[in-house]
């Protein structure tokens, strides 16, 4: 019998299949942080239940913190009490909390496989939609709602229906100026944003092979925004060289027994999946959105796109839409279009390796004139990483702010916003309407044009500067 | 959770594709520690146009919302289940949800009724051309229709997501009926699993 990898996972995972219904699934790693965890512990205390597994549980905080004057009370009540609440929820059930200000503190996903937490083969899920993140290490990653954080909580486990099983194959080679997130963003406009909903995709290809640890963290973040449940990877010498020596990865004999496990988890030779869908990484080239979802992307030599070529009568009253509340002309090339704002960060690229990128560009240049640039790290440990190596000063010379980590201006709820009106070029995963403010207007693009368009002022690439 | 079988009353229509969750309930409402009180989040950038569906006379009494395709998508925050509920709503109509919007409005108790493309546009014709007319959310016979337009169609729920919100059972209770294999499975877990030491509890 041949398997594929996510097969190999959940089989593992699988503690009964009741007649009634779905699996029940064993949770290795349930991370949680204060936005979608509240009512969840006061459900779990409303009925009289107890945290089954406090050791597999971890807790940061990351989506409404300030990420500027962290050694201050939080300023916005709402926050400051959630904040609050997660502490003492924490407390009470004796979770590990990487609270403000500690150094393993950042958002969930960074901190994870930071941590060496994230590990091939594992399930890992959060009351976060970018669980999806942890899938690049070969683990089972997803994300849940509130009720489900609290049967995790309680059991340890959840009901789940198998999803089916999608291969996105990205053969070929990047070209140089091409980054994980101009790939992903390709496959996502392949696949539709819709596309791969029921599915949990295996990337696989020799393109996807060559990626860091990060790039493939990035690829396998942005899952959820081609609708797919989970994005995995299967793990390598990149998964293990990354994992070696972790706070939280096996040690002496013990990586040895590990190793040899985890060498086991890949798709076995000949094994079919329910889909499959072809990338050629070639043809790739650094991408630009241009409209209110993830897949309404083009290339930076391209234009803004007509409605009125699309498809379906849907699609082009969608991309209408979104032309309307983006404020931008079909035809207009995108290298011509100015931005407001330029923010670099979240579970999306805001690891070192982005940052890294991002520097490269800036160095001894200029933000340009009028333009907002904010560097806000993953994670407290990548921020003082960065410092180390001197980026920061890199930023800041140009202009940049540097700031402290968490989720910021990516769901722009702890006050760092796009204002009404105001055009950002963004490292981060989602331009939704209002999504990093109401009326502001987001594009997605990689570390490395986010850095060139803060320097040009519109959209570019570091090559062109 | 409360039981749900039969959903009769009036429906509104926002026949638009992927309706994103930050629509739903933008991110500002969620820095709230409760369930409840989400009513106003609802669509609120969009119920700032006078002629958005939600702001027409009746809407606040209606029980059942018609959406495009792949409703839903994004964000995992199942505020927007709740925002939904808090308005009035206790079935949504489309044809597609996200998983993890579907996953969640099953543990709340919203009905998310899955119908074909067609039939979505059909029902939302027919709301356009009377928005007083009553429709019914059968959840034991898996249909919806609309008696004075004359319309009856199917939708897919899966059998167990059925049973649970015809029943109103909480999954908790269910799961901890396998309390036993839980406990053997966790002796048989790898070795080097990774384990956080838990600081004390209080
Ligand atoms: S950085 Fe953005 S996408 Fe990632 S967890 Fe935070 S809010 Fe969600």
């Amino acid at each position: 019998m041949t398997a594929r990898l996510f097969d190999k996972v959940w089989d593992r995972h699988v503690v009964a299949t009741p007649a009634d219904g779905p699996a029940l699934l064993y949770i290795d790693l349930h991370l949680i942080h204060e936005v979608t965890s509240p009512q969840a512990f006061e459900g779990l205390e409303l009925a009289g239940r107890k945290v089954r597994r406090p050791d597999l549980t971890v807790a940061t905080m990351d989506h409404d913190t300030p990420t500027i004057a962290i050694d201050k009370p939080i300023a916005d009540p709402l926050a400051a009490t959630q904040v609050d609440r997660l502490r003492r929820n924490c407390a009470a059930h004796g979770i590990t909390l990487h609270a403000l200000g500690s150094r393993e503190q950042g958002i969930v996903h960074v901190i994870g496989p930071q941590l060496g937490l994230t590990q091939p083969g594992m399930t890992v899920v959060c009351g976060d939609s970018h669980t999806s993140t942890h899938g690049a290490f070969g683990a089972l990653a997803f994300g849940i709602g509130t009720t489900q954080v609290e049967h995790v909580l309680a059991t340890q486990t959840l009901r789940q229906v198998k999803p089916a099983a999608m291969a996105v194959t990205v053969q070929g080679e990047l070209p140089a100026a091409c980054t994980a997130k101009d790939l992903v963003l390709a496959i996502i406009r392949t696949l539709g944003v819709g596309g791969g909903a029921g599915s949990v995709i295996e990337y696989r290809g020799a393109a996807i092979s060559a990626l860091s640890m990060e790039g493939r963290m990035t690829v396998c973040n942005m899952s959820i925004e081609g609708g797919a449940r989970a994005g995995l990877i299967a793990p390598d010498d990149t998964t293990f060289g990354y994992l070696e020596g972790r706070a939280h990865s096996p040690k002496g004999a013990m990586w040895e027994r590990a190793l040899d496990d985890w060498r086991t988890l890949a798709t076995d030779e000949g094994a079919a999946f329910d889909s499959e869908v072809f990338v050629d990484a070639a043809a790739v080239r650094p991408a630009v959105t241009w409209g209110t979802n993830p897949a309404q992307s083009v290339s930076i030599d391209d234009t803004v796109p007509d409605p009125a070529v699309l498809g379906t009568p849907a699609e082009r009253q969608a991309a209408q839409r979104a032309l309307t509340y983006m404020g931008l002309t079909p035809g207009t090339p995108i290298r011509d279009i100015f931005v407001d704002t330029v923010f670099i960060g979240s579970c999306t690229n805001g690891r070192l390796e982005d940052l890294r990128a991002a520097a490269e560009v800036v160095r001894g240049r200029k933000v340009h004139q009028g333009v907002r640039a904010l560097v806000v790290p993953g994670s407290a440990r990548v921020r003082a990483e960065a410092e180390a190596e001197g980026l920061d000063r890199h930023f800041t010379e140009a202009g940049f702010e540097w700031r402290y980590a968490g989720c910021s201006m990516c769901l722009a709820m702890n006050g760092d916003t796009v204002g009404p009106g105001q055009r950002c070029a963004s490292t981060s995963n989602r331009n939704f309407e209002g999504r990093q403010g109401p009326g502001g207007r987001t594009h997605l693009v990689s570390p490395a044009v986010a850095a060139a368009t803060a320097v040009a002022g519109h959209f570019s690439t570091p090559g062109e500067l | 959770m409360q039981k749900l079988s039969k959903i009769t009353g009036t429906a509104v229509a926002v026949p638009r594709s992927d309706i994103d969750t930050d629509q739903i309930i933008p991110a500002a409402w969620l820095k709230r520690v409760e369930r409840t009180g989400f009513a106003d989040a609802l669509f609120e950038a969009w119920r700032k146009d006078p002629g958005f569906p939600l702001n027409q006379p009746g809407a606040d009494q209606a029980r059942v919302l018609v959406a495009g395709p792949n409703f839903g998508c994004g964000s995992s925050r199942e505020h927007a289940v709740w925002a939904l509920q808090d308005f009035g709503f206790q079935a949504v109509v489309a044809p597609g949800f996200a998983d993890i919007f579907r996953g969640n409005a099953i543990s709340a108790g919203l009905v998310p009724a899955q119908v074909t493309a067609a039939a979505a546009d059909q029902l939302a014709d027919a709301l356009a051309a009377d928005p007083a007319a009553q429709v019914v959310v059968d959840v034991a016979e898996r249909t919806v229709s609309i008696a004075s337009a004359r319309i009856a169609v199917p939708f897919e729920l899966a059998d167990f997501a059925q049973w649970r919100l015809l029943e109103g059972l909480d999954d908790i209770g269910l799961t901890l009926r396998h309390e036993q294999e839980i406990s053997s499975f966790e002796t048989q877990r790898a070795p080097w699993l990774p384990v956080v030491m838990p600081t004390a509890a209080n």
